[in-house]
């Protein structure tokens, strides 16, 4: 298990979202004096904070003087991490080497370009079939709910894959509060559409805007979550700030980025890339060791870092949490 | 121009060429050691060893053309130099592929180039341009002679092919095998249409 479940953890651990947020503004700053600091040898070895973070700050992306690696240090992400027995992949790896085609179609370019997003202030339509629909001003929509760390695996369509920290509060926690209504049976999210934000926007490698979706139980599943940070400090342009949604049993392009939009719907939306070319992309896009993408084989993939590759778990390794949502339902039929 | 001249100059272009063509793989291995090929650096080697080679086998095409229109005839002589090139990018892409990124993975490897058309491609486009290296010497083109020719037309197919497996390998942005596949097929248009054909003898 990768999550706390809710019985490990005392309520005086958890931490409402806007104070987490507040502490992390808090950290942000003082990272200065610490990225200082690591730049004396030894200084930092004599933090007690267990931590295997294998970070790279030379080569830090846009990062400025921030030196997020050194901000992690405030987190025991041992301790979070529990049972996985997987190194994280570094910040700059995480940060430097992503599939955002609204900032290019090579892994390098959303790390390049992604500094035109504006993400505050930054607002989400919620509507559709639900009780609450509103233009929700991102702080307004999160501050109820509580930011929880968890640490998971992403496993691209591509055949690679980290093991990434991310920081966010549970969907369920927050359909909940929205309240669907008894037709909503899948939940839509679309990312900004700005070509001016968005330069690979301007080319139309995908029908912009780009549109994921889940089903409701998926959505509910208390293993998805709406992230917004990575490494404890907050998502980076090119990871999809200021709100992303994170599924990890299934392959990442259903981990939609940038969200602008989630809307409550009937039917089963049409997502981007089951659109752009429906024999390789299907809507459900479970981890799948045993449904090869048409073009290559989905049995390995090459963590990143590593120089073997790994074989591939079904559901990504998450099956205990996810398997039952797919009982009776041909998975060859809907990859 | 005395022939000491010509001489000199055919050894300044050949010189350039050697080195213009190590650079990319002088670049990739200094990068390599220097951690700067990125998250992933055996994808990041399988491409750039994969564009190389596709690059220069289309430059490799572009000769005759270029030598009927700029009226250099000479300029033959560094298509070897040129075509084995593509040849050696190629190669490195095959063994990256095969050692780093499969790993001697034999069962995988074969399913990959039986199944997988994009892979039976590449593959296919290989094999035409090692027997095209094998057979590529002063000897060989003695021996085969007018056979010699027909068999170095093959390097069409591999070109396309090399298109080909790169257009199936990218999932959405086509653009840069568009390109490669655009000049390959124009170039070959050319050769089947332009007027130098039936003058063009031995030398092509």
């Amino acid at each position: 298990m990768l999550i706390r479940r809710p019985d490990d953890v005392n309520s005086s651990e958890i931490t409402p979202y806007r104070v987490y947020m507040n502490r992390r503004h808090f950290i942000g700053r003082s990272a200065k004096a610490a990225a200082a600091a690591a730049l004396v040898p030894g200084l930092l070895s004599a933090c007690d904070e267990p931590q295997r973070i294998e970070a790279r700050p030379a080569a830090e992306p846009g990062a400025g003087s921030a030196g997020v690696p050194t901000i992690s240090q405030e987190k025991d992400w041992e301790s979070v991490r529990s049972e996985l027995d997987e190194s994280l992949t570094p910040y700059v790896d995480v940060t430097g080497y992503n599939n955002f085609y609204e900032f290019g179609t090579g892994k390098e370019d959303p790390a390049r370009n992604a500094h035109t997003l504006v993400t505050r202030p930054w607002t989400v339509e919620v509507g559709g079939e639900v009780a609450r629909p509103a233009v929700y001003d991102l702080d307004d929509l999160l501050a109820p709910h509580t930011a929880e760390d968890r640490i998971y695996r992403l496993r691209c369509v591509e055949a690679w894959s980290m093991v990434i920290p991310w920081t966010g509060i549970v969907l369920a926690d927050l359909i909940r509060r929205l309240e669907p209504t008894s037709k909503a049976r899948f939940v839509e999210f679309t990312t900004l559409k700005d070509p001016d934000q968005m330069p690979g926007q301007r080319r139309r490698v995908l029908d912009w805007p780009y549109v994921e979706g889940l089903r409701l139980d998926e959505a509910m599943n208390p293993l998805t979550l709406l992230a917004t940070g990575v490494y404890g400090a907050d998502l980076p342009n090119q990871n999809g700030a200021p709100l992303r949604l994170v599924v990890p049993w299934k392959y990442g392009f259903k981990s939609i980025k940038s969200i602008v939009k989630i809307r409550f719907v009937e039917k089963m939306p049409a997502t981007s890339w089951a659109v752009s070319a429906p024999r390789e992309y299907g809507f459900y896009a479970n981890v799948n060791p045993e449904v090869d993408h048409p073009r290559w084989s989905q049995a390995r993939e090459r963590r990143l870092g590593e120089f073997r590759r790994r074989p591939t778990l079904a559901f990504n390794g998450y099956g205990e949490q996810v398997a039952d949502l797919y009982t009776g339902l041909d998975l060859r039929r809907w990859f | 121009m005395t022939v000491n001249v010509a001489r000199r100059r055919r050894i300044l272009v050949k010189s350039v060429l050697w080195v213009g063509c190590l650079a990319p793989a002088l670049s990739l291995g200094i990068a390599a050691l220097a951690d700067g090929l990125g998250a992933n650096p055996i994808e990041e080697i399988t491409h750039r060893t994969g564009w190389w080679a596709l690059f220069l086998l289309t430059v490799t095409l572009a000769i005759t053309p270029l030598r009927r229109l700029a009226g250099k005839p000479g300029w033959v002589r560094y298509r070897r130099l040129l075509g084995l090139f593509a040849f050696f990018y190629a190669t490195l892409h095959f063994l990256t592929y095969l050692v780093l990124d499969q790993f001697f993975g034999w069962s995988y490897i074969i399913e990959d180039i039986a199944e997988r058309p994009f892979i039976t491609f590449g593959f296919a486009a290989w094999l035409i341009l090692l027997v095209l290296a094998v057979t590529s010497t002063t000897g060989w083109i003695r021996r085969l002679r007018k056979n010699w020719q027909r068999l170095h037309r093959l390097i069409y197919a591999a070109a396309l092919a090399g298109g080909v497996h790169f257009l199936w390998k990218v999932k959405a942005d086509a653009r840069e095998p568009v390109i490669f596949l655009v000049a390959i097929v124009a170039l070959l248009l050319l050769r089947a249409w332009a007027p130098w054909k039936s003058r063009a003898g031995g030398a092509a």
